[in-house]
Parts: structure tokens; sequence; C-alpha cells
């Protein structure tokens, strides 16, 4: 059964023009992948209230396509939403691990960011980016739900443009 | 049934639905009540038995007493200077404000010394220590100037009020009313001599900038004996153990246990003192098993040893870590930023 590119008539043409898109196989990857971002739960501090919210009815993640997933295993985004101590540090390294690739971290808030307000402190790590690469710092202490949406929405963008240009925003 | 039937029905319950609610008042009110405000009743009661020039005295002193508190301790009539327990209280709280400067003090020059061994390196270390020896004592010797200086002052003015306040009412020369809580204070320290040594008890005060917390420090050796009887005396009975605190003074560490007889609300602060370069207080845990965790958080951030503890190991800190944070001269090993 060729396919026999004489035989299709305009109308034939004018319709296929609408339904067939084109586009690289990266591409395609990156539009699914950044339309099911299903973050691991990783609610450390007060930031985790606010991911909670954002998750719940109100601000709705589940619009985007966000899921909370228990088991890291299933995850492809860690938010980390909170103070990590050192600890902690461990483990989280260990779960961020544990995801399969391809994978992104969050860092929410000014704690999971630069340490925030206990920065002084003797137990804190102060940024989550000593442990694990970060790809989206949210600032605010803590970031309210619509900041939240604007990271998430930022990763997005992200995850299109590396897949477009072929270019690395960030050096991991 | 007839309507005056049913009203003849619901007329008695009313007078006895106000008698609960009077009855669930005087429940709630009464008990807190009485605790509180036990030395004032006691007071109150005496002149209705006792007639009126008793009448007369007790009102006095206990206008007297208000004035005072509301004026502040400085301007407090103290009618007698030859009555002890006033001046033991106003000592206590002397004390009690005079430690945390001395403290304040004590910490600044501790810091200076460990920027100055930080700076010239671990050889000259002993030096420094050396040299920081005769510069805490200086400060703790001003602390304990400046304390008598203030508790003279106080005293002063104490008897000045006294003398003016004397020509109104020498008859109601009666001292400030002692706490509440001080026959507890009493009853304890009275035991603990005669039933653990004589020596047991280092210091007994009424702390009355904590709701008049009778606190009693006791000396480590004694303490499991201590312990045992403050939890098994008929009198005391302080069968639970609220919290466990530990302090850093730079001078000294201290433990605080905080018991309690919840069946009389019969309340103790047990302070054991310990020495700072290897501090180690015998363990409650054989007295009171609450005093598990509370104990280990102590070791953890402040490493004080407690011998006789079941599983003394580190509660928040990870297991390999080095120091303990909290004590006033803990040096972070990884300072990051």
């Amino acid at each position: 059964m060729g396919f026999d590119l004489e035989s299709i008539t305009p109308e034939e043409r004018e319709e296929l023009s609408r339904n067939v898109l084109l586009t690289s196989l990266e591409q395609i990857k990156a539009w699914a992948r950044s339309h099911s971002m299903w973050p691991l739960t990783f609610g450390l501090a007060c930031c985790a209230i606010e991911m909670m919210g954002t998750g719940a009815a109100h601000y709705d993640l589940d619009r985007f396509g966000v899921f909370f997933r228990p088991s890291p295993r299933q995850a492809d985004v860690m938010i980390v939403a909170g103070t990590v101590t050192k600890k902690m540090a461990p483990l989280l390294r260990r779960l961020y691990e544990q995801m399969p690739e391809p994978k992104w971290v969050i860092a929410m808030g000014s704690c999971a960011t630069a340490g925030g307000p206990y920065v002084r402190s003797y137990s804190v790590v102060k940024g989550v980016d000593q442990i694990v690469p970060v790809d989206v710092y949210i600032p605010g202490c803590p970031p309210n739900p619509a900041a939240l949406i604007y990271g998430i929405n930022k990763l997005r963008e992200k995850i299109r443009y590396e897949a477009k240009t072929g270019k690395q925003v960030t050096n991991r | 049934m007839s309507e005056e039937q049913k009203r003849e029905e619901s007329r008695p319950a009313e007078p006895e639905a106000a008698r609960r609610e009077d009855a669930a008042e005087a429940r709630t009110g009464g008990p807190a009540d009485a605790r509180v405000e036990n030395a004032g009743e006691e007071k109150r009661d005496e002149p209705a038995a006792e007639g009126g020039r008793e009448t007369v005295t007790a009102r006095e002193a206990s206008g007297g007493g208000s004035a005072g508190t509301e004026a502040g301790q400085p301007a407090q009539p103290q009618p007698d200077a030859a009555s002890d327990q006033p001046a033991s209280a106003a000592g206590a709280e002397a004390e009690g404000k005079a430690a945390p400067a001395g403290d304040g003090d004590g910490a600044r020059a501790g810091e200076g010394a460990d920027a100055g061994t930080g700076k010239s390196g671990g050889e000259a270390a002993d030096a420094g220590k050396a040299a920081v020896d005769p510069e805490r004592e200086a400060k703790i010797r001003a602390a304990q100037e400046a304390r008598a200086a203030r508790l003279a002052a106080k005293a002063a003015a104490g008897a000045a009020a006294g003398g003016a306040a004397a020509g109104k009412d020498a008859a109601a020369a009666e001292p400030k009313p002692p706490s509440p809580k001080q026959p507890w204070l009493d009853e304890a320290v009275e035991l603990l001599k005669t039933e653990v040594h004589p020596d047991a008890v280092e210091e007994a005060t009424i702390n009355a900038l904590s709701d008049d917390m009778p606190t009693i420090v006791v000396k480590a050796e004694h303490w499991p004996a201590a312990a045992k009887l403050l939890r098994d005396h008929e009198k005391l009975g302080c069968r639970y153990l609220r919290n466990v605190t530990g302090v850093d003074y730079e001078t000294h560490m201290e433990v605080v246990y905080f018991v309690i007889n919840m069946e009389t609300k019969r309340e103790y602060a047990i302070k054991i003192r310990t020495d700072r370069e290897h501090p180690s207080v015998p363990s409650a845990v054989p007295v009171w098993p609450g005093a598990d965790w509370p104990e280990r958080e102590i070791y953890d951030l402040l490493g004080i040893e407690f011998p006789g503890h079941p599983n003394l190991r580190r509660i928040l800190m990870p297991d390999d870590w080095v120091g303990h944070p909290l004590r006033k001269d803990y040096v972070p090993l990884d300072p990051e930023v």
C-alpha cells in the first residue's frame, strides 16, 4: 500500500495540513513531560503547607497535570518545600537518586534556596543546591501558591526550551 | 395533662438548674482560688473568727502588700527589718536579677576569649585559658559586688519605708506575707535534710519570677536519693516529672527537673549544678522513666552525662555529629557560609 502524493486531492491536502503536525521527537517528549509533572511530596516545613494549599481544591495543581506522588520512583520533579537540615540531607540525596531520569528539582522558599532565616544555624543546610542540582528557585517565606504555580510554569518552559534549542539553561 | 400541670412540673426544675450552675461555678472557681490565694483567704478568715483588732491589722497588712506590688520593689514598705521572711525573699529576687547580668558579662568575656584563642591558634589555647580565668573571676566578683550593693540599697530603702510607715501602723508591723508555696519549700528542705543527707540541699528559694516556684538546689551526689524521696514520700509524692532542662551558665552547668504531685498540685524545681569540664548528673530515669528523652536531648545539645541512663545516645543531632551545639563555647566544624 503505497503512499502517492500525486493521488492526493486538494481537499485531502487541505484536511491533512490542518490535522497533521510536524515536530521533532525531542520536542514532543518535552511537550508530554512538561504537561504531566509528577512531583515527589517533599514537605519539610511551613512551605509544605503552601504546597498542600496549591495542590488542594482552590488552586488545584491537577489542572496542570501535576499530581503528587508518594514514591520517588513514580516522580519526575522534587519540590523541596522547607528547611533542609544536615540530618535530612543524606535522605534527600538518596530520594533524589531513586527518582527515574529525567528529573528536576524545584527549591521552594528561602530555606531550600539558601538556608533562609536559619542561615546562621548549626544544623541547617545553606541551600538544597549543595546536595542536588536545582532547576528553579522560588523566593518567598513561604512563597504563596501563585508563586509555586509560577515556578512550576517556569520549569515547564525550561523543559520545552531545552528540547527546542538543544541548549542547557543551567549547567548541571 | 393540662398546661397548669406542665408548668407545675417544670417549675421545680428551674431552681435545680440554677443550683447546678452555682455548683459548677464553685467547682471551676473554687479550687483555683483556693490554691492561688491561699494566704489571702487565711488572712480574711482570721478576723471573722477572732475579732476586731485582728480585722484592722489584717486589712492594713494586705493593703500594704498590694501597695508594695504596685509601686514596685524598692518602694515596698518593709515595716520590720528584723523579720526574716521578706528579707530572704528580697534577697532571692535580687539574686535572680543579678545572676543574668553576671552571666551576660561572663558570656561576653567567654566570646572575647574564644576569639582570642582562635586568632592565636591552638598552641596558645592554654595561655588563653589561663588569661580567661582571672578575667572571668573578675567579672564574677564584679557581679557579686553589684549584687551586694543592690541588696544594701534595697535594705536601706526598705528600712526608710519601714520607718516612715512605722508611725502610722506600728501595731501592724507584720512582715510581707510569705509566698503560699513557702510551706512546701520548707517541708521539702526539711525532709531532704533529715531523710537524705544534712548537706543535700545547697540552696532553697522561692522563684517569684516563675509563679513562686519552690526551687531547691540539690547536690549531685545526693540527687538519686533525693529524687526517690520526692517521688515516694507521702507528704511530697511528686510522681510526675513535667520537664527537664539544661543550662550552660559559663561558670558551671545546671540541670533542672520540674516535678509535680498531680493530686495536690504541689510542685518543685530541682536544680543540680555540675562542673563544666566534665558535666555529669546522675540520671533520673530509674525514678521517673519520662526523663529518658529529655536527658538524651540535654546530653545531645549540652554534653551533660547522665550516669545510670539506660540509652544515652544523641536524639536530635546525627549520630556522627561532633560537639554539643548549645554549649556556649561551641564552634561549628563546617561554617559553610
